[in-house]
């Protein structure tokens, strides 16, 4: 396989994300989100707050408000007639209550939400979503805690949005996570919490995928909501964290249509995991012109190569951080000069998360047993890139026929 | 007869950590069990992996402690493989690092601990115009000017927060233990900290993108591998370099304005319980040192944080460190063993006897056997804990003249005597006074590289050669996260990762008994405590919080596949 191959796989049409559905589509979404806004309006609020009351005490006006919701509207891909709507949905967020659990997990997610800038982290928690549960931030522990979540699971039945943060455990009877004064299981804790939400959201590969303590051998028999939640809307926000402006486009959704996002063949909503990371890569010229990093620090380091040869996964990895970035845009992986990991990926710490381009690795086969080198998979370096791609190109495409899942509110 | 109270979960921590504690008719503390009810496997899943790729999944040990474990991973590889990083590389690592200490410590204060402190329905009858005069009182004993000196924006604090509880749910703030006696705030006072608390959580967003500058991103940043760093583009650039000074110049004015002053007023205001010593616990403090000031090379550089060991509380003695003396013992943890181990030898044989009895819905841990996940560390047969009192008292007792300087200035400012340092008080403040320091040495760290750029060294990686060098490899990286000393110990044999282990902070501090019966920091510090209400854990959070727990990080890992516990064996020890 050649190099000009190659350069056609990587710059073939990806994703299939239909950008554009047609006006007549548009229409018709546009008076169903201004219909349930005017439903959420008439709703009693469960912070009654005015959002724009607050951005003002913060010294935010109108007009940069309006600029978020721009940009907000184009991450969720939305045509931009549609700014007001997702400026208004802002403003009625507050008719959303929020239960945050952590399972098997690190806080990196709940870390992330903190960095959350647009809108900004104080706003969220006060004055904008209900956030009635989340252990890192309350200030109630033990049976208070428990009270808590038991109430808001009362008063908001069939209501919240249920977050869900870690991984669950299942190896010998879910031992390895009790929570709670009764020792109650990670895995009973989930069905117990998810049984009245309106939907899930799984943020993190840990409780998407099971992420890290999923990662050979799974030592803890590690899993991810999807695998073991049944009969709910479930969205996936994968990466390791997951970026909070997808966890809030998520939220801006569901408020705005009263519907979880279109999501691909991996429950990941394509707002955000439509283009792979490569497609829109600020080195993505010095591929197309075969100018590569070859070992860390080198000329092609202080020149911004690309780094697929230093183990970039850009290519095979679904997620907008090469558009959005993080942090306020200050940076990204590929941006500090580290290739991508693949880490919005099933099993991508057994498929990608290495500093060697994929054929050069040894790769540990998800399952454990014995690591396979690519020679004995008789793959040279190219051949194992367009490998995968192609699966990619495959999943996307069997993503790009699966319709948006349609939820009511309160419809289970 | 006593009461035996569960706290379960604690919140407004970093994992899943279980209290128990007895209390007597006197509502005093006479007995208390620290208990971790979570772990994932992270050594046993490193095991077999090329030891480069180390660093990015054992940094995925803990998300609070972001970056930390990843530059202890790649460090172990390092001291293996003999490898000695470029300046700029050391420079731009214990930026991240700092950047890591500057926002954990501020968090940690506020969003985390703050609540155990101060009362925020208080905060509702304060006067705004008063609030201003008290900003000025703490700002003053600090030696600065306050961060807020306006009583409109305490008045509109006060408004918004109004607003928040008329409306009747309080989200994360409901079930609290508001109008608690033990509460000793005036309502200025804490309407003063709770808009502090609003601010910094808006502030610590530009803590996370200093590091995201060098870093890609926060949390879990991605510049670092085995050799140096990789972003050469963000060293290069000036702007960047300059960008990340403006965030640290206005983060460390929040530091010295908010942050220290809000510790003097609780250090005051809850001065008795810092002289009668509440909370003090163990008073054996451990410091594995961290921050290399120069490019001499593992453990011969000199440290921002010495390394050493203080027994008693007695500052006029240290023991110097040696890792070899670090022994893990299992008596009271759910794994097999008779003896205590190094790290390198440790074996792990679980043995989950799960709880005790159960009572009307409630499990207890069965103290007399196992109750943890977490090993109970010794250094040398001694119990000890560890943190940024640890570093400070350490500090002192070696004479370090920079430690020494800030925590002097902060007793003589505050008008306090040394012992309040061992007490609940005076870890909280000990992690205050580190945080002005770690502040204070960044901008001279951030100077060192933009001259050394300046004078044309762009160079961030040191080359190795892999297949030689990873044949049959030793190290380990010892450093100190936020919360304390942190170790990762690596075993590399034909490219491969043999063996692999960590002994954390909270391994030390959130252990179970040994086996001579001895408490652990946690458990040891709760002791003596007297609560207002039994019914609420204000006061247990309060000590506890205090060593601001990570408990993902220090929770033990087996390989058991879905085998029977207990019916077979792996060699990794320690803790994750």
């Amino acid at each position: 396989m050649n190099r000009e191959h190659l350069r056609g796989l990587f710059s073939a049409k990806s994703a299939r994300v239909n950008t554009n559905k047609g006006e007549e589509y548009y229409n018709s979404l546009y008076k169903r989100c201004k219909d349930r806004l005017e439903e959420l309006k008439k709703l009693k609020p469960v912070n009654n707050v005015d959002i724009m009351e607050v951005l003002e005490d913060e010294g935010i006006n109108r007009r940069d408000f309006l600029k978020w919701a721009s940009a907000m509207t184009a991450t969720l891909m939305l045509p931009a007639s549609f700014t007001p709507l997702v400026a208004e949905a802002a403003e009625v967020m507050n008719r959303v209550p929020v239960i945050w659990i952590e399972l098997q997990d690190c806080a990196g997610n709940s870390e992330a939400l903190l960095r959350s800038d647009g809108p900004k982290v104080d706003e969220i928690i006060l004055d904008i979503i209900s956030l009635e549960f989340h252990e890192t931030l309350m200030a109630a522990a033990g049976h208070q805690a428990e009270e808590q979540l038991e109430d808001a699971m009362h008063h908001f039945k069939g209501k919240y949005l249920l977050f869900v943060e870690g991984a669950i455990p299942l190896a010998n009877g879910g031992v390895y996570g009790t929570i709670g004064a009764s020792g109650e299981t990670f895995e009973e804790h989930l069905h117990r919490v998810a049984k009245d939400a309106a939907a899930i959201v799984a943020v993190g590969t840990c409780a998407t995928f099971g992420g890290v303590p999923a990662a050979a051998p799974n030592p803890t028999g590690a899993v991810g909501v999807m695998d073991i939640v049944k009969g709910k809307p479930i969205v996936n926000i994968p990466a390791c964290p997951a970026n909070p402006a997808n966890m809030v486009g998520v939220i801006l959704h569901y408020v705005l249509t009263g519907q979880i996002p279109e999501l691909d063949s991996l429950l990941r909503p394509k707002f955000a995991f439509g283009y792979r990371i490569h497609d829109n890569c600020e080195r993505r010229a010095h591929f197309d012109a075969g100018e590569f990093v070859e070992e860390w620090g080198d000329v092609g380091a202080e020149n911004n190569f690309c780094l697929y040869k230093v183990g970039c996964k850009g290519p095979m990895t679904f997620n907008n951080c090469s558009i959005i970035r993080y942090n306020e845009a200050v940076n990204w992986p590929i941006g500090a000069g580290h290739g991508c990991i693949g880490c919005s990926e099933p099993d991508f710490w057994d498929k990608y998360a290495y500093e060697r381009p994929m054929a050069d690795a040894n790769i540990k086969a998800p399952t454990g047993g014995v690591e396979k080198t690519v020679d004995e998979f008789g793959l040279g370096l190219l051949t194992a890139a367009a490998v995968g791609i192609g699966i990619h190109a495959a999943f996307s495409a069997v993503a790009g026929k699966k319709e948006t899942c349609d939820i009511e509110e309160g419809d289970k | 007869m006593g009461k035996h109270i569960v706290v379960d979960p604690i919140t407004r921590i970093e994992g899943h950590l279980r209290i128990e504690a007895i209390i007597d008719d006197n509502n005093t503390i006479v007995d208390a069990y620290s208990s971790s009810t979570m772990f994932r496997g992270i050594e046993e899943i490193l095991k077999g992996r090329d030891p480069r790729d180390c660093g990015l999944l054992a940094m995925r040990i803990c998300g609070v402690c972001t970056g930390t474990h990843y530059q202890r991973s790649i460090e172990a590889v390092e001291h293996a493989f003999g490898v000695t990083i470029p300046k700029n590389a050391r420079i731009v690592r214990n930026l991240i690092q700092g950047a890591l200490y500057v926002h954990d410590h501020v968090v940690h204060f506020y969003h985390l601990h703050a609540l155990d402190w101060v009362d925020i329905t208080k905060a509702l009858e304060a006067d705004p115009k008063k609030t201003v005069d008290e900003a000025f009182k703490w700002a003053k004993i600090a030696g600065t000017n306050p961060w807020v000196a306006d009583a409109s924006k305490f008045g509109e604090v006060q408004e918004r927060l109004k607003k928040f509880v008329k409306q009747g749910r309080l989200g994360p703030f409901a079930k609290a233990y508001w109008g608690n006696p033990h509460y000793k705030l005036t309502p200025e006072q804490n309407l003063l900290a709770v808009t502090h608390y609003l601010q910094a959580l808006d502030l610590q967003r530009d803590a996370a993108k200093m590091m995201a500058i060098f870093g890609g991103k926060n949390p879990h940043p991605q510049s670092i591998v085995v050799g140096g760093v990789t972003c050469v583009q963000d060293i290069k650039n000036p702007a960047r370099i300059a960008l990340f000074k403006d965030l640290l110049m206005n983060f460390r004015r929040f530091i010295k304005q908010a942050y220290l002053p809000d510790v003097y007023m609780a250090g005051t205001m809850y001065a008795d319980e810092a002289l009668d010593g509440t909370g003090g616990g163990l008073k054996n403090y451990l410091v594995y040192g961290d921050f290399r000031l120069d490019d001499t090379g593992f453990y011969n550089s000199k440290l921002l944080f010495p390394s050493g060991i203080v027994l008693n509380g007695d500052l006029s003695r240290v023991i110097e460190f040696d890792q070899e003396k670090v022994k893990e013992d299992v008596t009271h943890a759910w794994y097999k063993g008779d003896e205590a181990l190094h790290p390198f030898e440790g074996k792990t044989e679980p043995n989950y006897t799960g709880f005790g009895k159960k009572e009307n819905g409630i499990a207890y841990l069965d103290t007399k056997g196992k109750y943890s996940w977490i090993k109970s560390p010794l250094y040398d047969d001694h119990r000890v804990e560890v943190g940024p009192l640890a570093r400070m008292v350490v500090g002192v007792a070696k004479k370090d003249p920079r430690i020494s300087e800030y925590v002097t200035r902060f007793l003589k400012n505050g008008n306090l005597p040394v012992k309040v340092l061992f007490s609940t008080v005076g870890r909280t403040a000990a992690r205050a006074i580190e945080t002005e320091l770690m502040a204070d040495i960044m901008v001279e760290w951030v100077d060192e590289l933009a001259a050394n750029v300046a004078a044309g060294d762009i160079s961030t990686w040191t080359e190795f050669d892999f297949d030689t060098v990873s044949k049959d490899a030793e190290g380990y990286g010892l450093a100190e996260a936020p919360r304390g000393a942190l170790g990762h110990w690596v075993k590399i044999k034909d490219g491969k990762v043999e063996n692999y282990q960590a002994v954390v902070p909270s391994t030390w501090n959130a252990a179970p008994r040994d086996y001579k019966g001895r408490m652990g920091a946690y458990e040891a510090s709760l002791i003596g405590t007297k609560v207002a209400n039994p019914e609420e854990p204000l006061e247990i959070l309060r000590t506890i919080h205090s060593f601001d727990p990570c408990i993902a990080c220090a929770v033990h890992i087996v390989d058991t596949k879905g085998r029977e516990l207990g019916e077979f064996k792996v060699n990794t020890s320690c803790s994750i």
